[in-house]
């Protein structure tokens, strides 16, 4: 994998194209006489997907980011202007307010780009939720004004997510830019020395591994010693599990897959190792997520391909008219990048499901 | 243009059993036995099968165990010290035998 510098928005690519990717998608999955996911889905009980509750509020706060991965599902990228308003954010913890939900799980982008992130951590906080923050690590030495994240994050007893596809430098550079690996060994240092991924400490401090290239992550639990090892050798760095993520072939991702001909074999291969136990625990199934301008989605991948939640009253559609059991009662919308969160050991923002 | 290899024909490796199954049966049984984790773990057995398919050049095998190594977390300099392993013992297995050499020549000469 090679890393771009500008977003495929930006470059006015096909691949930004919503309709375009659903049809690579489709074609990928027709034109080798594959099974649809909804197939499978019907083969297995699941179909219609439906709901399990509603326990996770993610919030896309915004597509703007200080790096352009090149797998990335957002295209995010510091020329993509979309965050978050403080207007929806409010409309945010309104819902939070008058619903069941304990766990607030922010992602972007870099979420800490949004001006208005701290207040909202803060917000979120007093309403007694966990925050989970999908932090990429170089945010917090990319400027002096960010350097305090940690102080902060430990104030708000934040639980750190953090992507760092490999202990080697190259391969987490390939994937994430010329000096990531370096600026993520940074990070993770000032984030230990707060007390992050320390045991004891009641600091959660977790990393994400997802592939570099066309093939399917380890299982989770031999692969978190290996992290564990290395990085306390290496760097004398600590972190608390390691989840093991599929890459979802759509926007950078299937750009990539795409250009270097392994979308088949890629969508062949997540196909034959759908897995009904992780359709089961997919987390779309207890997750709402929200996008920077307040729509609904299932997740955020179906956030990414704007595959809006399926209710009947379209104002329930966005989140100043949130209704917890509009959508508990809704039906999951399902295509056939699906097939990411169920191959094999299954992937969730929480890693393996099966 | 027709070859002796074709990287397709990878996929259909299961289709053995047409011709004889019961002993393709028994093949791939112990064949998934084999890598199942156990003394060694999966990772451990997935790079020695990497030198292996290396050893016996087979590009097969290599293809599958490339993709397999990557997809049980091992990086490119693990997997190259894998293919030095098999490379070191092949050529030490070639160099070794000189020593049949050098006894011969011993032998014959005055």
């Amino acid at each position: 994998m090679s890393t771009a510098t500008k977003s495929l928005k930006k470059q006015n690519s096909e691949f930004s194209d919503i309709d375009y990717q659903l049809k690579v998608l489709h074609n990928g999955v027709k034109d080798q006489n594959l099974d649809s996911f909804s197939t499978k889905l019907k083969e297995t009980n699941l179909f219609p997907l439906t709901t399990t509750g509603l326990d996770i509020f993610q919030i896309n706060m915004g597509k703007m980011c200080n790096q352009v991965c090149s797998h990335c599902h957002v295209d995010a990228g510091p020329d993509r202007k979309e965050i978050m308003s403080k207007e929806t954010l409010q409309e945010c913890l309104d819902a939070i307010a008058k619903s069941e939900i304990k766990t607030v799980d922010l992602t972007g982008g870099a979420p800490e780009m949004n001006p208005h992130f701290r207040w909202f951590v803060e917000e979120a906080y007093k309403l007694d939720c966990k925050v989970i923050v999908r932090c990429n690590l170089t945010i917090i030495v990319a400027n002096k004004k960010y350097f305090d994240l940690p102080e902060f994050y430990k104030e708000n007893e934040v639980e750190i997510v953090s992507s760092l596809p490999h202990y080697s430098e190259k391969k987490t550079d390939s994937q994430r830019g010329d000096g990531v690996f370096d600026r993520s060994i940074r990070a993770l240092k000032m984030l230990n020395e707060v007390g992050y991924g320390i045991e004891g400490s009641g600091l959660t401090l977790n990393l994400v591994y997802n592939p570099s290239g066309a093939f399917l992550p380890p299982s989770q639990s031999g692969l978190e010693k290996q992290f564990k090892r290395k990085l306390k050798k290496d760097f004398d760095i600590e972190f608390n599990s390691l989840f093991a993520i599929t890459n979802i072939p759509i926007s950078r991702y299937l750009d990539y897959l795409v250009a270097s001909e392994n979308f088949m074999g890629y969508m062949e291969k997540l196909v034959n190792s759908y897995n009904p136990t992780a359709a089961e625990g997919v987390m779309c199934r207890n997750t709402i997520s929200v996008g920077w301008d307040g729509y609904l989605y299932d997740c955020d991948f179906n956030q990414m391909l704007e595959l809006k939640v399926a209710v009947a009253d379209k104002k329930r559609q966005h989140v100043k008219d949130f209704d917890s059991q509009t959508l508990i009662d809704r039906k999951i919308i399902v295509n056939e990048h699906c097939f990411g969160c169920t191959a094999g050991a299954g992937s969730s923002c929480g890693g393996e499901i099966a | 243009m027709k070859t002796y290899y074709n990287p397709d024909d990878l996929k259909k490796f299961g289709k053995i059993g047409e011709f004889q199954k019961p002993l393709a049966d028994k093949f791939f049984s112990y064949y998934g036995d084999v890598f199942k984790e156990g003394a060694l773990t999966e990772r451990e057995k997935s790079l020695i099968a990497l030198a292996v398919s290396h050893a016996v050049q087979c590009p097969y095998c290599i293809d599958a165990y490339t993709v397999d190594t990557l997809e049980k977390g091992c990086d490119e300099e693990e997997m190259m010290e894998a293919v030095h392993v098999a490379a070191a013992i092949r050529s030490g297995a070639t160099l070794v035998h000189g020593v049949q050499m050098m006894n011969k020549t011993k032998e014959v000469s005055m």
